[in-house]
């Protein structure tokens, strides 16, 4: 089994079909190939292979307009996303509002892989608080599930992928146990400048989280705990563990790994879930529909092939949507079904962000040296102010992360652009001077914090417009609270004190909250819109991510999230994807499904 | 270029200085520079080959005339000049870049070009206007006084607003095509891009100068 034809699927008999095959599907698919499931999975996009589509090493010197972004690649040339964006052609998205404060915008990949092809591997636990939310501070919805039901698949999640970081035991910031975590690179100039000057402001820095393998994985110990039991599985993991390479500590993360030092879907998950010879992939899939049958279960689903344009239906004993959230959502939207609770499209989240850059003197003409090290998050500030919160101190009711960085980085064509504010706007040998002087004095400081679901934020079909294959396409509403601009304002405002106290200049002040917080979707962490809880009435999907109206259809992707802690979802979205995949192998079993 | 030629466009160039303005009518003033690019030109798609080698040009025609192209060279050279670590913008590309930039199909590529191309008139119409000479054939000094009035958006008078707009954006684009080639990033001082069997963090030295050890 492998890369199939449409045609070929249609002759086959499946376990289950994932529709989609990133993050969610691609956990999803790997968990039940790898524990003897026979699965199909539908991919909208091309087939994608990283060993050798990969930009290792390219300079900006080297790409049309020196790797600036631009419609096509708004993430710059060399970013790893292919066919999509802010736009994809001929399949729109809508907003009800022409008012840009209250749009959503939506980024796409249509790629084997999807987004774990690119993003930027940030991979943080939630934490105890955020599963009970709504019990802490009377706000959102509580997780029908504790932090320990997750812990033990946070733990796998992160031995198979490979997460460096450490243990500081801080709030609400989760440990993992000994042996999950591989060691956090050396931190930077940068890292260690921003850790004493924001300690002065009562701001803690801990080691970062991320996808990245500081070493190579231990292919001795880890199949055995990730596959008890699972002879067959444990060898065709370990003799794929030693194909990943450890990091180069060079070449940027967002354009792919050939090399495999880093998570993404197409080099961690689907190379061990294909050799077990139970996952059959079918690319330029897009799937329309989900199909009911008479006994009220999922039948399988309708797609279309991109290349022919022609309709396929394939069947299967579970259906998992795994499309990514609002793609999911469409799905199920477009199906009419697992929505008797009238809550899909409902309660759609991103993560609230801004951010404010400064020059900081001190690190002007530092003495050169390589500071690629793995490309983001040495270190990171989790959130530190639960107390006040909760105490009622700050006017905003959940926290924010610090992401943050400086230092020589790969130039591109921003690096001594718009110097005017430092040195009046000169030419010639003092330019050159100047340029020298000012790279790498700069700090970036960005903030990542909890949305709360509200009811002004969902989705519904539009009721024209369609994409180019006739699917109606989604209409996005959208309006931030007061706790998101509050919270927004709070971030510009401690970034400019942390400057402050680095001796640090910056070009504009901090701004307030509907200024400085970017637009929906724009951090590219939309969850929700098909939400988990404990009454069929008010949620979707239980905690596994079973539809209540249809025993057989999953959703494993970040649609069934009821909060958004600041702890970047997609960590908490494959640790979900594969309890969920558990418990369809443990019905299976038991022959419920 | 060829004295014909030179004279025609010295005169295009001047009549559209009076009135330079950018963005409204500059898409006529601006041809004097260039050849149009095409209303239904494509990019490079949304899914380019990310391992071959491109060239300006490749995907997209360059359109700047060869006068322009002479502008385009003196001025980038005037603002990354050789020094005794690097030689200047045009000998690694920068021209052959900006004139892709201002020819690509893209809004942000699509908005910098009247400001470049009419800048670049406004350029050899100034030139002409005090010294009798194409810009290029300018001594330093001669150069430098042209520069020295629109460089700084602080300090130059009002009547060079626009002309110091368009310097702004040349410098952005001379820099940005500078020191993004391997020349241009060890001249800044950029060290990676090194494949490492291991990261060491940073050298003592740096440690100090930032005040941390």
């Amino acid at each position: 089994m492998s890369f199939i034809s449409s045609t070929q699927a249609d002759k086959n008999t499946y376990d289950v079909i994932v529709v989609g095959s990133g993050a969610a599907g691609g956990q999803t698919a790997y968990t039940l190939a790898m524990e003897g499931a026979r699965v199909l999975m539908l991919e909208a996009g091309r087939k994608y292979e990283p060993a050798t589509e990969t930009p290792m090493m390219q300079v900006n010197s080297q790409a049309p307009l020196r790797g600036a972004g631009t419609p096509e690649k708004p993430f710059g040339f060399w970013d790893a996303t292919i066919d999509g964006g802010w736009d994809v052609p001929g399949e729109p998205y809508t907003s009800a509002s022409d008012d840009p404060e209250r749009q959503f915008r939506w980024w796409r990949a249509r790629m084997l892989g999807g987004r774990t092809n690119h993003w930027g591997r940030i991979s943080l636990r939630n934490g105890p608080y955020d599963f009970k939310p709504h019990t802490r501070d009377g706000l959102g919805f509580d997780w029908p599930m504790n932090y320990q039901d997750l812990a033990p698949y946070y733990d796998k999640v992160e031995m198979l992928i490979g997460v460096y970081g450490e243990n500081d035991g801080l709030e609400n910031t989760p440990n993992s146990p000994d042996g999950v975590l591989l060691p956090a690179p050396k931190p930077l100039v940068s890292d260690l400048f921003f850790k004493k000057h924001a300690a002065k402001v009562g701001v803690p820095t801990i080691a970062g989280h991320r996808a990245v393998l500081t070493t190579r994985l231990d292919h001795k110990r880890l199949p055995a705990l990730l596959h008890p039991g699972n002879a067959k599985a444990q060898a065709i993991l370990a003799a794929d563990m030693q194909k990943r390479s450890a990091c180069i500590f060079a070449t940027p993360c967002g354009r792919g790994c050939s090399i495999r030092a880093n998570y993404q879907s197409t080099t961690v998950h689907l190379p061990p879930a294909l050799d077990t010879g139970n996952l059959d992939i079918v690319t330029d899939a897009m799937v329309r529909s989900v199909n009911r049958r008479k006994d009220g279960k999922a039948e399988g689903v309708t797609y279309i092939d991109r290349k022919t344009g022609a309709e396929h239906r394939v069947k299967a004993r579970i259906v998992v949507l795994a499309a990514s959230a609002l793609e999911s959502v469409r799905i199920l939207l477009n199906s009419g079904v697992a929505n008797s609770s009238g809550k899909v499209g409902k309660y759609i989240m991103d993560t609230v962000g801004a951010g404010l850059n400064g020059q900081v003197p001190l690190l002007e003409n530092m003495p050169l040296h390589n500071e690629d090290g793995v490309d983001g998050l040495h270190m990171y500030t989790p959130w530190w102010l639960y107390k006040e919160q909760l105490a009622g101190k700050l006017g905003f009711a959940r926290g924010y992360h610090i992401e943050f960085g400086g230092g020589r980085d790969l130039p591109g064509m921003g690096i001594a652009s718009g110097l005017e504010w430092l040195n009046g706007g000169t030419y010639g040998k003092q330019f050159k001077e100047d340029a020298r002087r000012y790279y790498g004095s700069f700090m970036w400081l960005t903030g990542r914090g909890e949305m709360i679901p509200n009811e002004n934020c969902y989705a519904e079909l539009d009721p024209t417009v369609k994409d180019k294959f006739g699917i109606p396409v989604l209409r996005f509403h959208w309006k931030w609270s007061e706790h998101e601009l509050g919270q927004a304002a709070h971030m510009e405002k401690t970034f400019a004190d942390i400057l402050d106290a680095m001796g640090g200049r910056y070009s504009r002040k901090p701004q307030a909250g509907n200024k400085a917080i970017k637009q929906g979707g724009v951090i590219i962490h939309e969850v929700g819109g098909a939400i988990m809880g404990t009454d069929s009435k008010k949620s979707v999907t239980n905690s596994f991510g079973q539809c209540w109206d249809m025993k057989n259809l999953f959703i494993t992707d970040g649609a069934t999230l009821c909060s958004n802690a600041d702890k970047n979802p997609t960590l908490t979205i494959m640790a979900l994807a594969w309890r969920s995949a558990d418990h369809m192998l443990s019905l299976m079993k038991r022959k419920e499904l | 270029m060829d004295r014909r030629t030179t004279i025609k466009w010295m005169f295009a160039a001047a009549a559209t200085v009076p009135s330079l303005r950018f963005g409204i009518g500059s898409a006529l003033a601006g041809d004097a520079a260039a050849r149009d690019v095409a209303a239904n030109q494509a990019g490079y798609g949304t899914d380019p080959d990310l391992v071959k080698e491109w060239k300006p040009g490749g995907p997209w025609p360059l359109t700047l005339t060869a006068n322009a192209r002479a502008t385009t060279r003196a001025l980038c050279d005037l603002i990354i000049p050789a020094d005794d670590v690097s030689p200047a913008a045009s000998a690694v590309g920068v021209v052959d870049f900006i004139d892709e930039w201002i020819s690509a199909p893209y809004p942000q590529q699509r908005g910098d070009r009247p400001t470049v191309l009419n800048g670049l008139l406004w350029i050899e119409a100034e030139s002409q206007k005090r010294f009798g000479q194409a810009f290029p054939a300018l001594s330093d000094a001669q150069r430098a006084q042209i520069a020295d009035d629109i460089c700084s958006p602080a300090k130059s008078k009002a009547e060079f607003a626009d002309a110091v707009k368009f310097f702004s954006k040349f410098r952005d684009l001379t820099a940005g095509g500078f020191y993004t080639t391997p020349v241009g990033m060890n001249d800044i001082g950029y060290r990676g891009n090194v494949p490492l069997t291991s990261f060491e963090g940073p050298p003592l030295e740096a440690l100090k100068k930032a005040g941390l050890a």
